[in-house]
């Protein structure tokens, strides 16, 4: 028996190309030809606008200003609707807004010209008078009486709201022993992808067809809406997601510029490129997380949770972003809510409003690191109250695996989870009695310490129920076609896509598995909508989960196909075949050929194959889960920080993660999966704002010396160590990774800073990123 | 094709060992000037403001930004890049940050590794901390830093013990 590739914590190959400096990220191509584009976007975040380009357009290099008229002739425009959000308020957009912007950042016209510089000195000369007009920028404002509307002829900002809930959240908080309350402020961030979106489009003359290289992580939605835009038959458009330099959520919807690029293209029938700035991407990415939570938990004089009653008020932005909507982040968030813990009682009322300013969207963990920091600070508040140990009360009221399946009152489903192995395999990762004597010493000797708890559940690998049953076109089925090359490797294409996880190797180690041969021997592409089937692309923590069984599927078919060729050549019965290490054997193991030579059989000399033998060389398999509309992980973090008393600076000593994805194809890139995640968890914990003057409404962290990103500095060594529940509803049973980190750093971190602030007699924090000042306050340092 | 006003400058200068001359125009910096006139894009350009260290490049054996140097001022000098970054740290760090998956996306990696190096000549047995030092410069969006230092930690003992092969 071989050793199993699953599992194998095996480097990429991939890896060897990106050290050589061999990566072909969106900005390595180019088409002779090609024109590069700039957009004139609004400096205010609400106005009307008149623009004059004539001068522009006459500056040399300079090919053509484009303003939304011209764009209207070749593009349509799109709105996001959702049977899940009856009634959204979200009006229709178009690449470039038409005589009135409703988001600083937004793009207003477009400048082709030789050079990137030659196109922004051409902006900078095109002529527009802007009139200003009122904005509403907090979302604690949009709902005021009297707020301007974000949209003149809207009655009122809120684009969408609605009550969730179970239970008799009235009787339960009548009958508690104990409520704990808390408002819960979280600043909008965003996902800083270190290479920044883009779009080379190149139009077909003659033939019409659409090749567009993104940096995206979903090829085919995007394949899809291209030509829906720009009215063209679907499989006229190509989309080429190469090398991908990070995701985490930014590309993953349509954006105005994006599509401009592409009805540009068409419109002049040249090659457009366009690849945004850093300045243009902090501006005008999606934004994530801007919510005030007020939310109480009712417990019950033995120290059990009964309910929980919240009030979110979500940001959306000027739109809801398409085509998935933002308010899907406001049900995320929800169901967070008490997630890894029993309760009965639930009412969580949402307010998702609009504001002048860019779309919030799904960003890494979606609302589950809002509903974490809101479940897990009242869970401190009520063991503080109770005068217990805060990992006393958690383990009372953890969820126990035979309580499962379990669904809450917010409608939340869990299966198969073990939280109580989790705490065991935590408590021996943390050592906890050794570091409460040092937080003691250290306390004893002034330092300002603290520990911080959260237990974690993310939703993952959302099935097909979930966008589906809204009639939004995203696709929660993935395909894997694997072949056998005739020199006996095996080369695939997935649906999934590669943004820098590292699936595509996670993926060959199943198929390997699958196949039986060695995963050295397996390659998987992705990201080229001519090559890889239809499917979703990387979203949710699908690619393990969901791609794994897709791969698993397509292996095993080809496996079957191979074997019943095999047979017919070798005169056995395929069931006493097995295929090892690239080699078809007879039960026993004894080789009687090698994969490359039935390969070889089979495409080079097909004359010699027993007649009726009809297998092929490629199989394919699509993957839909039928049950379970997501996958549930858990985990349990904790951070040590330490407050400087003098400058109210938070530094982060340790951080631990416990975390069960499931059955881990590969723990090297888990590993990695949850460190990244964690790190972007304390950056939002500690460091990362999109801020705008509460005056002006102007945005205030256009830049990467504004928007602070955590850096090597500021992340310590986060330690781990995994439980592995494999799901047990599928063939290789992996659960969703990606995410799982930054689910529950900022409620740690959030955690620890209020454990230092309290032992030292301060207040507590409630607003996230945790500033200095907010710091020094809560300690009483600072008026 | 440049419009005839555009200003442009005379650079020649040595380009990964090799002598190259060209035009550029004034304002185009370094890091561009490689990528699209001389095809070397392993060094990326990930805000162009001088803080993220995508672009790092060496010139005449230092590493800089190549987003905060003009095409213009490497005339006369030598410049290096991750295709062609020679010497026994870069060639240790790059299979230590592979095995060590001390990258993810990849896009940080080129001007990561060049970082690294520039340690390791220096300091051949460098603690966690002062690798953490060392790159603060250099942003990292995927891993959360743990498996880059690593990687480092990890090059300098190979290197220490003789275990590399120099490119």
């Amino acid at each position: 028996m071989t050793a199993s590739a699953i599992g194998r914590a095996m480097p990429r190959p991939e890896a060897r190309r990106l050290v050589a400096g061999g990566g072909r990220y969106l900005d390595d191509h180019a088409e002779r030809g090609e024109l590069q584009a700039c957009f004139l976007r609004s400096p205010l975040p609400h106005a009307r606008f008149a623009l004059d380009v004539a001068a522009a357009k006459t500056l040399p290099g300079v090919e053509a200003v484009l303003t939304a008229s011209d764009l209207a002739a070749v593009c349509r425009p799109w709105r996001t609707e959702s049977r899940s959000f009856p009634g959204l308020v979200s009006p229709r957009q178009a690449p470039l807004a038409e005589g009135r912007a409703t988001w600083q950042g937004e793009p207003v016209a477009m400048v082709l010209a030789a050079t990137r510089a030659i196109a922004e000195d051409a902006a900078e000369a095109i002529l527009a008078e802007w009139e200003e007009l009122p904005a509403v920028t907090a979302p604690e404002a949009a709902l005021v009486p009297g707020a301007p509307p974000v949209h003149p002829g809207s009655e009122t900002n809120r684009a969408w709201g609605a009550t969730i809930g179970g239970g008799d959240p009235d009787a339960a908080f009548a009958a508690a022993a104990l409520v704990v309350e808390e408002r819960l402020v979280f600043t909008r961030h965003t996902g800083v992808p270190l290479e920044p979106r883009g779009a080379l489009a190149t139009w077909e003359p003659g033939t019409g067809a659409l090749t567009v290289r993104l940096s995206h992580q979903m090829p085919h939605q995007m394949r899809l809406h291209l030509a829906e835009q720009l009215g063209l038959p679907v499989n006229r458009v190509r989309v080429i997601c190469s090398d991908v330099g990070g995701g985490f959520g930014i590309k993953m919807h349509v954006y105005q510029d994006e599509m401009a690029v592409a009805a540009a293209a068409r419109l002049l029938g040249r090659p457009v490129r366009w690849v945004s700035d850093r300045m243009e991407a902090l501006l005008a990415d999606i934004h994530a997380r801007e919510h005030v939570v007020t939310a109480r938990m009712a417990v019950d004089a033995e120290g059990r949770i009964l309910g929980f009653d919240l009030h979110d008020l979500q940001g959306l932005g000027a739109y809801s972003v398409y085509p998935r909507s933002s308010t899907v982040e406001a049900i995320s968030v929800v169901r967070s809510i008490g997630a890894p813990y029993r309760f009965a009682h639930g009412r969580a009322r949402v307010d998702s409003v609009l504001q002048n300013k860019v779309a919030t969207g799904q960003y890494r963990a979606v609302g589950a690191p809002v509903g974490c920091a809101v479940t897990e600070r009242l869970v401190d508040k009520a063991a503080r109250a109770r005068g217990e140990d805060p990992l006393a009360f958690r383990a009372r009221n953890l969820l126990r695996t035979a309580e499962m399946p379990w669904v809450n009152p917010f409608g939340a489903a869990q299966h198969g989870m073990d939280h109580h192995a989790v705490l065991e395999t935590a408590k021996a990762l943390i050592d906890l009695p050794a570091l409460q004597a040092e937080i003691e010493a250290g306390r004893a000797a002034g330092r300002l310490l603290g520990l911080g708890l959260a237990f974690t559940v993310e939703y993952t690998a959302s099935g097909p129920a979930v966008y589906g049953a809204g009639h939004v076109a995203v696709a929660a089925t993935d395909t894997v076609v694997a072949t056998l090359e005739p020199t006996g490797e095996i080369s695939a294409q997935a649906s999934i896509t590669e943004i820098g996880q590292g699936i595509t190797q996670g993926l060959a180690q199943v198929l390997a598995d699958a196949v039986g041969v060695a995963p050295e021997a397996v390659r998987v592409g992705a990201g080229d909508t001519q090559a890889a089937p239809h499917g979703g692309g990387a979203w949710a923590s699908r690619g393990a989960a969901i791609g794994g069984e897709a791969a698993w599927g397509a292996g095993r078919a080809l496996r079957a196909q191979l074997l019943e060729a095999a047979g017919a050549l070798l005169q056995a019965a395929p069931d006493s075949l097995d295929i090892r290490e690239g080699v078809v054997t007879d039960a026993a193991g004894a080789a009687r050929m090698t994969l490359a030579e039935l390969g070889t059989l089979m495409l080079f000399r097909g004359h010699e194959m027993p007649k009726g033998v009809t297998p092929g060389l490629s199989a394919t398999f699509h993957y839909r889960r039928e049950q379970d509309v997501t996958l549930a992980n858990n985990g349990l973090q904790a951070a040590l920080v330490e407050i400087d008393g003098e400058t109210g600076l938070v530094r982060v000593l340790r951080h631990w993660m416990v975390g069960d994805c499931g059955r881990v194809l590969n723990p090297l890139l888990v590993d990695g999966q949850y460190r990244g995640g964690v790190a972007q968890g304390i950056g939002e914990a500690l460091l990362e704002a999109c801020r705008y003057d509460a005056e002006s409404g102007q945005f205030l962290s256009g830049t990467l010396a504004d928007y602070l990103l955590p850096m090597a500095t500021d992340i310590p060594d986060i330690a781990l160590a995994h439980v592995e529940v494999p799901y047990a509803g599928s063939a290789v049973g992996a659960k969703g990774a990606g995410e799982s980190g930054t689910c529950g750093a900022p409620a740690a971190i959030l955690n620890a800073v209020n454990d230092a602030l309290l032992a030292a007699g301060g207040g507590v924090v409630t607003e996230l990123p945790i500033h200095p000042v907010a710091v020094l306050r809560a300690l009483g340092r600072l008026a | 094709m440049l419009p005839p006003d555009e200003p442009l400058a005379e650079i020649a200068c040595t380009v990964n060992g090799r002598r190259v001359a060209g035009r550029a125009p004034l304002r185009q910096t370094l890091v561009e000037w490689l990528r699209t006139e001389l095809g070397l894009t392993g060094s990326h350009v990930g805000c162009a403001h001088g803080v993220c260290g995508a672009c790092h490049i060496r010139l005449d054996g230092a590493v800089v930004r190549g987003c905060l140097v003009l095409a213009v001022q490497a005339d006369g000098s030598a410049v290096e890049t991750i295709e062609a970054a020679t010497g026994p740290e870069v060639a240790a760090l790059r299979e230590a940050f592979v095995a060590h998956a001390g990258l993810q996306c990849g896009f940080c990696t080129p001007g990561m590794i060049l970082q690294a190096a520039e340690l390791l000549q220096r300091e051949p047995s460098p603690s966690r901390e002062a690798i953490r030092d060392h790159l603060s410069g250099n942003y990292c969006r995927c891993t959360g830093y743990h498996q880059i230092v690593d990687a480092v930690a990890s090059a300098a003992a190979a290197l220490q013990s003789g275990g590399v092969e120099g490119a």
